[in-house]
C-alpha cells in the first residue's frame, strides 16, 4: 500500500478515536473554547489531509461536518445534542468509508449528500432544524449498505435504530459508553503511548449492542498492525542504559588490556561488538533526517499545484540533517501546513508572476541545518510576501486591534498577526485554505517543543519562515576542551578552526589595554579567555608557581563563529571530538546562559557544554536580534496578567535598569551648568526648591556643562533626582523579578522587553537624598506623627517592594507582610494600623480568609480594608465585600489605590 | 504534593552540624556514596556540579551551604538523591542515618523564631525521643525561582 495512504489510514483513525472522546466531553461542557478548538483542528486536519489525497468523498462529509464544528467555535450554532450526535454520525460514516478504503486502496462509490444535507441543514438553520432530522435519518444507511461490508451495515443498521429510539439525553450516555468501550480497542491516548495492538480504525463495541459479532477487519491485514508505537521514554530509558552499558564495556576492555592472556578475550570481543550494534541500533531509533518529514511533501505540492493552477517547484535541502524522532513527529504537521500556506497563499498565479517580471514557476525552498546548538528549517517562497495593508485591514474587522494601535507599529509587527488565532486573510473558505487554523496552530505546536518561528517577508518578493528548535535531544559532535583541570565540550558546528599560540612561534597573543587579541591571517582576533568568563582557577598553577596565569606560554584557541561574528576562546588543552547526547541542564543552572546544556562523556565524566552564542552575548559583541518584535507579542501575550510599566534606563554599563514607572513622578533633563553643590550633595533649584541629586553610579562623575536626564521621586514637600545616563523606553510588561540582596540599590534583575535588567530599588536611592525618607518605616519613633499607618499583605516580593515606596511617597507609614499569618502575628504583638491592604491570591490564607480571620479578631476588627487584586470582577467584588473588604483596588492601579485609602481614612478621622 | 501526611510516615534520615533532618522516603531516589561531581562554573555556591548517576546527569547541592552553614569539614561525604520534577538532585549531607517511621501525631509546625533559611526550608518539626527531627521541604529546597541569586 501506498505509504502516504497507509499514514494517513493510521492517523486519521487516531483522530476520529480521539474526536470521539472530545466531543462526548464537549457535550458535556458546551462552553470549553478550548476544546471546542481542539475538536476544530483535529477536524481540519482530517479534512485537510482527505483533499490532497483525492478522497473527495471522504472530504466533503468531513467539510461538512466541519462546518457546523465552524458555527460552534463562532458561537452561531450552539452546542446541542442533536448537533454532537450529527457529528458523531458524520464521524462513523468517516469510518466506515475508511475502512473499505483500507480493504479495497479505493474510496468506495457512494452518495452521501442526504448526510451532507442534514449537515448544513443543522449548519444553516440552527436548532429548528434540529427538529425533523431524527426521520430524515433513516435512509442514512441505505446509502452505507451500497458500499460498505455487511457486517458493518448491520452494526450500523442496529446503531442508527438505537439512535432514533433515545432522547438527546441517552444519546449522550451511549455515546459516552460507546466511547468507554471502544477505548481498550482504540489508538492509545499521548499519556500512555503504549504499542498500538489493535487497527486503528477501531471496531465498534458491538456486543455491547446485541449484534451478532463480526470482527470489521482482521488483524494481519491491518495497517497499523505493521509497525508499533513506543513511548519516547522508553527509549530514552534504553539509551541512558545502553549508554551505560557502553561505559562497562569500555572500563572492562581496559581490564582486559592489561592481562593479555586471558580466557576472557574471546567473548567479551564478542560482547563487544555486540554493544556497540546495540548502541548504534538505539541511537538509530531516536534520530531520523528531516526527510521523513518531508516525505509527503512533494505529492502535496503536486496536487496542490493542479488544483490551483499554479506551476510549482519544491525544492529540498538538507534532507540528510538528522534530529530527534520525537522532535520530528511534532514539527511535522507544522511543516507541512506551512508549505502547503506558502504554496496556496504565497505564490501568485502563473499570469501574475509573469506580470511581475518573474518566471512563472514559483518555487517553495526547504532548507534544514544545524546552527548553534539548533535545528534551522527555512520554508521560502518567491511569491507576493505578505501584504501588510491586507493584515492590517483583517486585524481591525475581526477586532484583533484597533486602527490607532495598528498606527504605531511597523511592518514587521504588523505581520506577526497572521500568528494570531482566528486569523486568515484568504477570502474565500476553500479546501485549501484554511478557516483561521493556520499560523496560530503551526506556531503552538513549535512553541510546545520549546523552538520558534521568525517571518521575514518582503511585499513582492517573497517569505521566509525560519523554524528554530531546540538540540534539547539531538546527537551532535563536540570539541573536549580543558580549562583549569576541567573539561567543556563545544559543539563542533561553531569551530572554525584551532590555533597553537606560543610566546616563540608565528601565533602569539597580544594585548590591547590587556584584552588579548591575536593576529591571523592579517585579521584581528578578539579573544576571550574561558578561564576569566567562567571565574575558575586553576589549583595546581596557584600552588606551584603562585605566578599569575594571565597568559600562559602555550595556549589553545578555539575559533569560533556565531553569525557573522568570529572570535577565539582561549583553552588550556584540547582533546578529541566526540559525539555527545545534549541533554538539557538542570532548572537552577538554566540562567547561566554559557552552557548550552550538559552531558556524559565516554568515560562517564559529566561535562557542561558551552554555548558559542552566550560566549558573543557575554561578551558584549551580540546584539540580540528581533528583540523589538520578541518583546512587543511578549507584551502582548502578557496582557491581562499582572502588567507593569517599567521605566527602563541605562546607568553605568552591564544590564540596563527598571523602576516601576508609578513610582516616578517627572521624568527631567536637567542643564548640568546650574548644579551646585551643597552639603557634599549635589542639587538644583527645581520648582522654587533646592532637590537632592542623587548619581545612580556612585562612582558617576556629573560634567560641568550639557543636559542629563534625572529621574524625579516626589513626596508631598521635597523631592530628589536619580541621575542616569540614558532614558530607554517605557515598557509595559509583567514582571517576573529574581530577587537578590547581593547588591545595594537593587531589588533584583528580570527579563524586560528580552534583556536582563536590573530592576532598581528606588527606596534605597530615597534614602540616599533624605535619610529620614523612610523614617517612619521602623514604625515606633512616628508613631504620634499624623501620618496613617497601612499595613499591605502580598505575598509577592515585587508588589511590596513597589507598593511600599509607593504609599510612603504618598505619605502613609506602611509595614509590608508576605502573609496573612504573618499579619496576624503582628495583630497578636499588638500592633495597630489605620487601614489593612491586601492581595487576595496568596499561598496559605488567601485573602477572604485573612479578612474573615481579621473581623474575627476583637483587636483589629475595627480596621477597614483595601482587597488588592489582579483581577477586580464583580463577582469579586461581592466576595470580598462579604468577607469584610471596604472596597476592592485593582493591583496596577496606582491612583485608584491612592483615592480609595485617602477615603478610606479620611471616613475614619470623620468617624473619631 | 506531599503537605499531606498519613498516619505514619516513612522518612529518610540525614544529619547536617548535628541536627537530624528528614525527607519523605518516597521522594528519595538513590543514597550514593562520595562520586566525582564536575564543579559548574558560575553556578550558585551550594551547588556543588553535575555527577553522572547511571546514566543520567545529577545536580548535585550542597545541604550545608544551602542551609547558611559552614562547610564541612573533610571532603567526602554521602548524598541522598531526590527526584523533583523531571530532574534528579543530589543533596550533600553529613552523614545518611536509618529510616525512620514516625508517628503524625507528634508533628509540630515550624517555632517562628526559627531561623529564615531553616523555616523557609522546613516543613514541620516531629518531636522523636531525646531528638527533633527536622522534614525538609524538597520542593522549596529545590525552587530556585523563588530565591534565585543572580550569579
Amino acid at each position: 500500500m501506498d505509504d502516504l495512504l497507509s499514514e494517513f489510514l493510521t492517523e486519521t483513525g487516531e483522530g476520529l478515536t480521539t474526536l470521539d472522546v472530545e466531543l462526548v466531553k464537549l457535550e458535556q461542557n458546551p462552553n470549553d473554547s478550548e476544546l471546542l478548538g481542539n475538536i476544530f483542528r483535529l477536524m481540519h486536519t482530517i479534512k485537510g489531509t482527505c483533499g490532497f489525497l483525492g478522497l473527495p468523498r471522504l472530504e466533503s462529509v468531513a467539510h461538512a461536518g466541519e462546518n457546523i464544528m465552524n458555527k460552534f467555535r463562532d458561537k452561531e450554532l450552539s452546542v446541542t445534542p442533536t448537533g454532537v450526535s450529527l457529528i458523531l454520525e458524520c464521524l462513523d460514516q468517516i469510518r466506515d468509508i475508511l475502512a473499505t478504503l483500507e480493504a479495497t486502496e479505493q474510496e468506495p462509490e457512494g452518495d452521501d449528500s442526504d448526510l451532507i444535507a442534514r449537515l448544513n441543514a443543522h449548519a444553516e438553520g440552527g436548532d429548528q432544524a434540529a427538529a425533523p432530522e431524527p426521520e430524515q435519518s433513516a435512509p442514512a444507511p441505505v446509502d452505507v449498505a451500497i458500499d460498505v461490508p455487511d457486517d458493518d451495515e448491520e452494526e450500523d443498521e442496529l446503531e442508527k435504530a438505537f439512535r432514533l429510539a433515545l432522547g438527546p439525553d441517552e444519546l449522550a450516555a451511549q455515546a459516552a459508553t460507546e466511547v468507554a468501550n471502544s477505548e481498550p480497542a482504540a489508538a492509545p491516548e499521548p499519556v500512555a503511548e503504549v504499542v498500538e495492538l489493535k487497527p486503528a480504525p477501531a471496531p465498534k463495541p458491538v456486543a455491547n449492542k446485541a449484534a451478532p459479532p463480526a470482527p470489521k477487519t482482521d488483524a494481519g491485514s491491518s495497517v497499523a498492525n505493521q509497525s508499533i508505537r513506543v513511548s519516547v521514554e522508553v527509549l530514552e530509558n534504553l539509551m541512558t542504559m545502553v549508554s551505560e552499558l557502553v561505559l562497562t564495556r569500555n572500563q572492562t576492555l581496559q581490564i582486559l588490556r592489561a592481562h593479555k592472556e586471558s580466557d576472557f578475550a574471546t567473548p567479551l570481543q564478542r560482547l563487544n561488538h555486540v554493544v556497540s550494534d546495540l548502541q548504534e541500533g538505539v541511537m538509530k531509533t531516536r534520530m531520523q533526517p528531516i526527510g521523513n518529514a518531508w516525505a509527503k511533501l512533494p505529492r502535496i505540492i503536486r496536487d496542490l499545484s493542479h488544483e490551483l493552477d499554479k506551476k510549482i517547484d519544491l525544492v529540498m535541502k538538507g534532507a540528510e540533517t538528522e534530529l530527534d524522532r520525537q522532535v520530528l513527529e511534532l514539527i511535522k504537521d507544522p511543516l507541512t501546513h506551512m508549505v502547503r500556506n506558502s504554496a496556496d497563499h504565497g505564490l501568485e498565479m502563473p499570469n501574475e508572476r509573469v506580470a511581475a517580471g518573474k518566471p512563472e514557476t514559483g518555487q517553495v525552498i526547504l532548507n534544514a541545518y544545524h546552527e548553534g546548538g539548533h535545528i534551522i528549517i527555512q520554508i521560502s517562497d518567491d511569491g507576493k510576501g505578505l501584504n501588510t495593508d491586507r493584515i492590517k485591514a483583517k486585524c481591525v474587522e475581526n477586532g484583533l486591534i484597533s486602527e490607532a494601535e495598528m498606527d504605531g507599529m511597523n511592518d514587521q509587527q504588523i505581520q506577526q498577526f497572521i500568528f494570531k488565532p482566528g486569523f486568515s486573510t484568504a477570502d474565500a473558505v476553500t479546501a485549501v485554505s484554511g478557516r483561521g487554523v493556520g499560523m496560530d496552530v503551526v506556531r503552538t505546536n513549535i512553541e510546545k517543543i520549546g523552538g520558534t518561528v521568525e517571518l521575514n517577508s518582503t511585499e513582492g518578493k517573497g517569505t521566509i519562515f525560519t523554524i528554530k528548535i531546540p538540540l534539547t535531544l539531538a546527537i551532535v559532535s563536540a570539541l573536549i576542551v580543558e580549562c583549569c583541570k576541567e573539561r567543556f565540550a563545544i559543539p563542533q558546528l561553531s569551530v572554525v578552526e584551532l590555533v597553537r599560540t606560543s610566546a616563540h612561534s608565528e601565533h602569539k597573543i597580544e594585548h590591547i589595554n590587556e584584552t588579548p587579541v591575536l593576529r591571523l591571517r592579517n585579521r584581528l582576533l578578539p579573544l576571550v579567555t574561558l578561564r576569566d568568563l567562567l571565574k575558575l582557577s586553576d589549583p595546581e598553577a596557584d600552588e606551584a608557581q603562585g605566578e599569575t596565569t594571565e597568559v600562559r606560554e602555550d595556549n589553545f584557541i578555539v575559533v569560533s563563529q556565531v553569525g557573522t561574528y568570529t572570535f577565539g576562546i582561549i583553552v588550556d588543552r584540547v582533546f578529541d571530538t566526540e559525539e555527545i547526547v545534549v541533554k538539557p541542564v538542570a532548572p537552577i543552572l538554566r540562567h547561566i546562559q554559557l552552557f548550552s546544556g550538559n552531558t556524559i562523556l565516554g568515560d562517564g565524566a559529566v561535562v557542561m557544554i558551552l554555548d558559542p552564542n552566550g560566549i558573543a552575548a557575554a561578551t558584549g559583541e551580540i546584539a540580540v536580534a528581533d528583540t523589538d518584535m520578541g518583546g512587543y507579542e511578549d507584551r502582548q501575550a502578557a496582557a491581562g496578567e499582572e502588567n507593569v510599566a517599567m521605566l527602563v534606563f541605562r546607568s553605568g554599563s552591564g544590564a540596563p535598569k527598571a523602576v516601576p514607572l508609578a513610582l516616578i513622578a517627572r521624568l527631567e533633563e536637567i542643564d548640568l551648568a546650574k548644579v551646585e553643590n551643597s552639603g557634599g550633595q549635589h542639587v538644583v533649584q527645581y520648582r522654587g526648591q533646592l532637590m537632592p541629586l542623587i548619581p545612580m553610579q556612585s562612582e558617576m562623575q556629573l560634567g560641568k556643562e550639557g543636559r542629563q536626564p534625572v529621574l524625579v521621586f516626589s513626596d508631598r514637600e521635597r523631592s530628589m533626582g536619580l541621575v542616569v545616563d540614558e532614558i530607554i523606553d517605557i515598557v509595559e510588561d509583567r514582571m517576573n523579578v529574581e530577587l537578590s540582596a547581593e547588591k545595594q540599590g537593587y531589588i533584583g534583575s528580570a527579563i524586560i522587553a528580552e534583556k536582563a535588567t536590573d530592576v532598581v530599588d528606588a527606596g534605597y536611592f530615597l534614602t540616599q537624598a533624605y535619610p529620614d525618607w523612610f523614617g517612619t518605616e521602623s514604625g515606633k519613633e512616628n508613631f504620634e506623627s499624623s501620618r496613617s499607618r497601612v499595613l499591605l499583605v502580598d505575598d509577592s516580593p515585587f508588589f511590596r517592594n513597589l507598593l511600599m515606596p509607593m504609599l510612603s511617597v504618598a505619605g502613609y507609614d506602611v509595614k509590608a507582610v508576605e502573609s496573612a499569618s504573618e499579619a496576624l502575628s503582628l495583630c497578636d504583638a499588638g500592633e495597630i494600623f489605620d487601614v489593612i491592604v491586601s492581595d487576595i491570591e496568596m499561598p496559605g490564607m488567601n485573602g477572604f480568609e485573612f479578612a474573615e480571620a481579621v473581623q474575627e479578631n476583637h483587636r483589629w476588627s475595627k480596621i477597614p480594608m483595601v482587597a488588592l487584586s489582579a483581577f477586580a470582577s464583580p463577582a469579586d467584588l461581592v466576595r470580598g465585600r462579604a468577607a469584610g473588604f471596604r472596597d476592592y483596588v485593582s493591583k496596577t492601579d496606582r491612583g485608584a489605590l491612592l483615592t480609595t485609602l485617602q477615603d478610606t481614612i479620611a471616613e475614619l478621622k470623620g468617624a473619631a | 504534593m506531599s503537605d499531606n501526611y498519613q498516619e505514619n510516615e516513612d522518612f529518610v534520615t540525614f544529619f547536617i552540624a548535628g541536627q537530624l533532618f528528614g525527607v519523605p522516603v518516597l521522594r528519595v531516589q538513590d543514597i550514593i556514596n562520595p562520586q566525582r561531581i564536575t564543579p559548574v562554573p558560575l553556578a550558585p555556591p551550594e551547588i556543588a556540579g553535575s555527577l553522572n548517576l547511571r546514566g543520567r546527569i545529577v545536580t548535585a547541592i550542597d545541604v550545608r551551604k544551602r542551609l547558611g552553614l559552614p562547610a564541612r569539614e573533610g571532603k567526602d561525604c554521602m548524598s541522598i538523591v531526590v527526584e523533583n520534577g523531571h530532574d534528579l538532585y543530589s543533596l550533600m549531607v553529613d552523614s545518611v542515618g536509618e529510616v525512620l517511621d514516625v508517628d503524625q501525631s507528634s508533628f509540630e509546625r515550624n517555632p517562628p523564631t526559627l531561623d529564615q533559611r531553616f523555616r523557609d526550608y522546613s516543613q514541620g518539626i516531629y518531636r522523636l525521643d531525646g531528638k527533633l527531627l527536622v522534614i525538609l521541604d524538597v520542593n522549596r529546597f529545590l525552587d530556585y525561582s523563588r530565591s534565585a541569586d543572580a550569579a
